[in-house]
């Protein structure tokens, strides 16, 4: 008997479990962050691990870290912050209802991280050819003896080292290959929802107002941004004078 | 409903995030310079700080946390404690132990 008075008008996407469209994206924008930190505790552990590792077995560290290219490193870190910009774009554009700036917006992003994806597969082939993927191929040839690696050795002029710390390179590649492996999990994760976006986005879904499932994927790729951020910092960058 | 007011949706312009893109380049740029250049046991620590302050940047503005409810600030402060705090307990407990010897 009531139904009519307690439906007031309100706009179609707003719950009726909320009392307002303020107070339903404040609430979906908190839950976010909740799995984003609960990610922060997830990587966090893989951080950790790679800390302490690395200071455990620091000459293994230092000679494997050396076997990564900065130039691709460095080119995959700018995709990946252009992306990030593409993408923050693409919010703003949901935000001012502009539906073709949303969809460019969020084909550039996509584009973006399969080019992060592309760039990625470069260097694990890389990794495969040189045997430098842990497990019953590994090869420890350019750590015992590094001079044979004349690439990185014409770089690095790294000593040889002692076969015992040698095996160790390969737990750093286990690292490296976990991180940047969960990392690229999370990219492809990411792109398979920036194409559902797109589809829909054509259609006009986003820039009538709700924006939160926008921006909320926005939360999303900057956090795996930021993330790329420390690893690049970490596996690429922080021992190549060691 | 006040509050609701402070907290209305912001819109960030797109001046602010070229601006942080820029910042973020430039950011990249340093720290990649900075590793070319022999500085010891600065060397990670330079590369980190960059790094937590580009993080920063992209938390603040991308992420729009600078306009959020003070909810989401809260939260990501204190998970920002707790992990700290997770980190500094495992070192601890690995350090006063027998480092490096199994």
């Amino acid at each position: 008997m009531a139904v009519d008075e307690a439906h007031d008008e309100h706009p179609p996407y707003l719950r009726h479990h909320f009392e307002s469209v303020e107070q339903q994206a404040d609430t979906t924008n908190f839950a976010m962050w909740l799995f984003l930190l609960t990610e922060v505790m997830f990587f966090g552990g893989l951080f950790t691990a790679y800390l302490i590792y690395r200071n455990w077995y620091y000459p293994a560290f230092v000679a494997g870290s050396h076997q990564l290219n900065v130039i691709w490193g460095t080119l995959n870190t700018v995709v990946l912050i252009l992306s990030s910009f593409t993408m923050a774009m693409g919010v703003w554009c949901a935000e001012t209802r502009r539906r073709k700036g949303l969809v460019l917006s969020l084909s550039l992003t996509f584009i973006l991280g399969l080019m992060f994806l592309g760039i990625k597969t470069i260097e694990y082939r890389e990794k495969i050819e040189r045997h430098h993927v842990p497990g019953a191929h590994y090869s420890l040839q350019s750590f015992i003896d590094p001079a044979s690696d004349k690439e990185i050795y014409s770089e690095y002029h790294d000593k040889p080292l002692a076969l015992d710390m040698a095996r160790h390179t390969e737990v750093y590649f286990s690292l490296y290959f976990a991180m940047t492996g969960m990392h690229a999990l999370h990219m492809i994760i990411g792109i398979g929802i920036l194409g559902f976006m797109i589809y829909r986005a054509r259609a006009g879904a986003y820039t009538s107002g709700h924006v939160t499932f926008v921006e909320n994927f926005g939360l999303y790729w900057h956090f795996v941004d930021i993330v790329w951020i420390y690893l690049f910092a970490l596996l690429y960058l922080i021992s190549r004078h060691q | 409903m006040s509050e609701h007011n402070e907290n209305a949706h912001h819109i960030v312009s797109p001046k602010v995030y070229v601006v942080i893109l820029l910042a973020l380049l430039v950011g990249t740029a340093a720290t990649v310079g900075a590793s070319f250049i022999e500085l010891g046991v600065w060397n990670p620590v330079i590369a980190l700080a960059i790094a937590c302050a580009k993080a920063t940047l992209v938390v603040l503005y991308f992420m729009h946390v600078r306009y959020s409810t003070k909810l989401t600030m809260l939260s990501i402060g204190a998970a920002v404690f707790m992990f700290l705090g997770l980190i500094g307990m495992t070192l601890a407990d690995y350090i006063s132990r027998a480092w490096g010897l199994w």
